[in-house]
């Protein structure tokens, strides 16, 4: 170091090198944390705000406490919101059969895990429905449903099922057509998991198991799923979040149709928020703020699982 | 992007209606920003064609044109209105306005309809008028009615009805002929509410429409299900395509081109489709849905859209000029002109165009339309009930039974919406 | 290796799975080859009702033609490219560095901010998408490129540093600890020890998130508008309203905006499936 340095400096220098551990991390975090505030954390306060209030979104806001939350679950003397408990009952549909997904990726994920010629192309190309958008997954879907013309009504036809509206045009198939296309990329998804996952289980134990005796689904059970527990445990945090974040499809499939049947909580928000016909942004913050209690519910399973193994590591 | 640049051609076809813009006297400079929803291929067109002639007689004034999906853009409106406004944007008239003058964000033009020029688009005063001001100024209309195939009705000996029993009757001989009545596509809601504005105004009337639309009259009244029970008349005879639910407007085309079924309730927008489709004139026609209640003057769907001034807009004089423009008789004539947009003039002084279709809708709309005019069902009535409201008319049509059910919530609907 | 491998098995068994292989990877995939065969199909097929057969006659280049010369859709691509780099750059650049203090320093609330990270990330977007839309209006960046860039770079943060810290946390500690006896300063070591350690994790990271980016269509709906600054998934549902019903040119648009993150998972594979899978094995 030269040593023209003023005293200034030097004090300066002296009060950062004999501090810099502590503020380092907080230099690192800032721009992070700065970013993540005020598009995060904030707005979901300030939804719960809104939520409080009747506004158009283009006006001024009312207070109206805790109205919106009693409209919505039918507290006191009115019903409940229909298209509110529509929309709650499919989202449950969604979470139920969405995971679906992963003993479907498992079933793939075990069909090609072999190491015979080209299967890392098989591999790859059964990846592939993942990576495409779920706006090209939604249109080729409802080409695929189309009434009369769609592929799925001329195979059902074959056997006799003739679905009245088409898949997508009836309030009791609908919702089930369009997990079905939503099923299509996170299946992939939880095969790529579980390849990885089988990649790493422990040749040895798996041999020891064989000479055991144990076979198929037995040696499945016991030896290699609960090898693959972590591959699960994010199988099944992702197809959660997938499930309650259903909006692209929906929208791109039936935009809430037939008659609202398809709607779901995300869905249904943005219509009452942003839509053509929606100007009710503090229901729409009700409507996120209920659908943010049920995601908030796993997000606390995962922390909770997270902290376990933090606890466990270092 | 799309700032239009000034052409000579332009120039050339804008010299002989340069004169009404610049009455004031005022030279025009800086910039005149414009949001359209013209975004079909003609209205397109129309709308380009426009600002390029506007711009071309205004040598400091420069037209920067935005033109935006129509669908899109009946959801981006408010943000586009909010924070930076254009000057100019498209939108609808009646009551499909009320978000945004309540919100104050259309310019109250009162001073602009003061104008001399105004006096000959009196006839739409009311559909432009909002708490006693007026918020915008039309550009053109358009009649509904039915479309049908005129080769089949003629293989099957039937005539155009004019009452419901006719009506009814036609309607069984073409279902007896393995056809369908009527096409319609209802995915996206507002087809089945054109259904309900005729038959709910040739039931009850005109008057009791707009109360409904006001909210003023029960879901559940009497008169209410008087509609919904004629209505049904055609729905369990199978008077329309099935599936209906599943097809956009334009997918439920293709039945009547193909002559599955052979007529279509739609507005005048559809002939370029049906001709695009192959069907010629000697296969298309058109008449005036048929009268239910004799005790009642008919009244029909004419919908209005229009041209509003951002209450942000920067250059105000501008975009009066351009409003003062656009409604001129010339201009009028020229964008509703058969080769342009295909509809009528909301100029008295404007030619209407010869075709077939712009002349019958335009004498049906001022020698038979007594009852009044409607703007469609998505303009009459407000954002929130009329989404409700359409949804409800779409589950009718599918499944008839649940009536009572769908009234009972729009009732509620109602009671909420209108307090 | 579970299940056992197949060389063990019967040659009859071998075969059975080599023919089934190319079988089930067809059925998996028919929805993608159908609208491969839909967009070379010329519009007639539609009209007569062919849509499942093979096409009647070969119109490929007419169809992609008329997507790239005759749509908004090179606009679109464009746009969402500038959408995409900039926040896979930004989020990438915020969380290393975040990662990197979450990682390598023990501070009070370390865990407490990393988990706020996490949570954040899993958060539903609409309890987000009022605020976030006021906010990008009030600023003035409603309908542009900058204000989506700015909110997918912090959302994706918190994905991107839960990525980050975990792994930053498994490299070898000692080399940090040596490179602070030797008075390096702390800035420097992030610069010259760690982050040229992090390369993998640095781009497993850039290819998943330029996908998800790539694929956004709820933000590029509710902060955007029209072509000037949307992204080719909410173009195409424009596409969908300028040529209705229009099945070969529908489908010819979807492949064009399917095909950048497509190509990025080919070559970046191993990296993608680095990313996606961080966390599925121990």
């Amino acid at each position: 170091m030269s040593s023209v340095t003023t005293n200034g400096a030097r004090a300066q220098r002296g009060w950062y090198k004999r501090n810099e551990i502590a503020i380092t991390p907080w230099l690192f975090l800032a721009p992070a944390m700065l970013f993540f505030a005020v598009y995060v954390i904030i707005p979901i306060g300030q939804s719960f705000w809104i939520s409080f209030h009747q506004w158009d979104g283009l006006g001024e806001a009312t207070w109206v406490g805790t109205a919106n939350y009693e409209r919505l679950l039918g507290i006191g003397e009115q019903n409940i919101d229909r298209k509110f408990s529509v929309s709650f009952w499919n989202n449950l549909k969604w979470l139920v059969l969405y995971l679906l997904a992963i003993p479907m990726g498992l079933f793939i994920s075990l069909f090609l895990n072999q190491k015979v010629a080209g299967i890392r192309l098989y591999k790859s190309l059964f990846f592939f429905p993942f990576v495409i958008s779920q706006v090209v997954v939604g249109l080729v879907f409802s080409w695929f449903y189309l009434p009369n013309n769609g592929l799925f009504d001329q195979i059902v036809g074959l056997v006799g099922i003739d679905i009245k509206g088409g898949m997508l045009g009836n309030p009791n198939t609908a919702t089930y057509g369009i997990i079905a296309a939503g099923l299509w990329p996170q299946t992939a998804y939880c095969m790529i998991l579980y390849l990885t996952g089988l990649n790493a289980v422990d040749p040895e134990q798996v041999e020891a198991a064989r000479l055991d005796g144990a076979k198929g689904r037995k040696m499945l059970w016991y030896v290699i799923l609960p090898q693959l527990k972590p591959a699960t445990f994010i199988a099944f945090v992702v197809t959660i979040i997938g499930a309650l974040r259903s909006f692209d499809l929906i929208s791109v499939m039936t935009n809430g149709g037939p008659f609202g049947s398809t709607r779901v909580l995300s869905f249904y928000m943005f219509e009452e928020s942003l839509s053509e016909f929606g100007f009710r942004m503090g229901y729409g913050a009700a409507i996120a703020v209920v659908l943010f209690f049920i995601m908030l519910f796993f997000i606390v399973y995962f922390l909770w699982s997270m902290y376990q193994d933090e606890k466990g590591g270092h | 992007m799309h700032s239009i640049l000034k052409t000579s051609l332009a120039a050339l076809v804008a010299a002989g209606v340069a004169t009404t813009a610049t009455a004031d006297g005022h030279a025009l400079s800086g910039e005149l920003r414009i949001i359209s929803d013209m975004s079909n291929p003609a209205p397109r067109a129309v709308m380009e064609k426009l600002a390029a002639d506007f711009d071309a007689m205004h040598d400091d004034l420069t037209v920067d044109l935005t033109i935006v999906d129509r669908e899109a853009w009946k959801t981006q409106i408010r943000n586009a209105l909010g924070a930076n406004p254009p000057d100019v944007v498209n939108w609808y008239a009646a009551t499909r306005m009320s978000p945004y003058v309540d919100a104050g964000l259309f310019m109250d033009i009162s001073d602009l309809w003061n104008e001399p020029e105004m006096a000959a688009l009196a006839s739409t005063k009311g559909a432009m008028t909002l708490d006693g001001k007026q918020w915008g100024v039309p550009y053109t209309y358009y009649q509904w009615g039915v479309y049908y195939r005129k080769d089949i009705f003629e293989e099957l000996g039937l005539t155009e009805p004019a009452t419901w029993d006719e009506e009814i009757a036609n309607c069984q001989a073409i279902i007896d002929s393995g056809r369908k009545c009527y096409t319609i596509g209802s995915k996206f809601l507002w087809t089945a509410g054109g259904w309900f504005d005729y038959i709910n105004s040739r039931t009850n009337g005109y008057d009791f429409h707009i109360q409904l639309a006001n909210g003023e009259v029960e879901w559940t009244d009497p008169r209410v299900r008087e509609t919904f029970a004629n209505w049904r008349q055609l729905i369990d005879m199978g008077a329309f395509i099935d599936d209906h639910q599943s097809y956009s407007w334009q997918e439920a085309m293709p039945f009547m081109v193909d002559g599955e079924a052979t007529a279509y309730l739609m507005g005048n927008f559809s002939v370029a489709a049906f001709r695009d489709g192959g069907l010629t004139d000697d296969q298309l026609d058109f008449y005036q849905f048929p009268t239910i209640n004799p005790d009642v003057a008919p009244a029909e769907d004419a919908p209005t859209d229009t041209f509003h001034i951002a209450s942000g807009a920067q250059n105000v004089a501008a975009a009066k000029a351009f409003l003062l423009y656009v409604t001129s008789p010339e201009v009028q004539s020229e964008i509703n002109s058969g080769d342009a947009l295909g509809q009528l003039p909301v100029n008295a002084e404007a030619s209407v165009s010869d075709d077939k279709f712009i002349q019958e809708g335009f004498e049906m709309l001022s020698n038979n339309a007594s009852g009044g005019i409607m703007q469609f069902f998505d303009r009459d009535f407000p954002a929130e009930m009329a989404s409700v409201g359409m949804e409800g008319l779409q589950e009718f049509m599918v499944f008839p039974d649940n009536l009572d059910d769908i009234l009972a919530r729009l009732e509620e609907a109602r009671q909420r919406i209108y307090q | 290796m579970f299940p056992r491998p197949i060389q063990q098995q019967t040659q009859a068994r071998q075969i059975g799975y080599q023919a089934l292989l190319p079988f089930a990877l067809i059925l998996w995939l028919l929805p993608l080859i159908a609208v491969f065969i839909f967009s070379i199909k010329p519009d007639a097929d539609f009209a007569s009702g062919n849509f499942w057969g093979l096409p009647s006659s070969f119109e490929m280049f007419n169809n992609y033609g008329k997507v790239f010369f005759e749509s908004n859709m090179p606009r679109y691509l464009f746009n969402s490219l500038l959408i995409t780099v900039p926040t896979v750059i930004g989020a990438v650049a915020l969380s290393a560095m975040a990662g990197f203090a979450l990682g390598i320093y023990r501070f009070k609330g370390n865990l407490l901010i990393f988990f706020m990270f996490i949570a954040g990330n899993f958060v539903p977007f609409q309890i987000l998408m009022v605020p976030v839309r006021d906010l990008t209006i009030d600023l003035g960046l409603y309908d542009t490129i900058t204000g989506l860039v700015l909110f997918h770079v912090a959302f994706q943060t918190g994905f991107c540093t839960l990525f980050m810290r975990n792994f930053i946390r498994a490299l070898p500690f000692p080399l940090i600890e040596a490179a602070r006896v030797e008075g390096i300063s702390e800035i420097r070591i992030f610069w010259y020890v760690v982050l040229p350690l992090m390369k993998p994790a640095l781009a497993a990271l850039a290819v998943l998130i330029f996908t998800f980016i790539w694929n956004d269509y709820f933000w590029a709906v509710v902060l955007t508008q029209g072509p000037d600054a949307q992204p080719v998934t909410a173009g195409i549902t424009e596409f969908n309203s300028q040529f209705r019903a229009a099945y070969h040119l529908m489908s010819a648009g979807s492949i064009v905006a399917a095909l950048p993150p497509v190509a990025m998972f080919f070559l970046m594979q191993k990296h993608f499936i680095a990313g996606l899978t961080l966390g599925a094995v121990k």
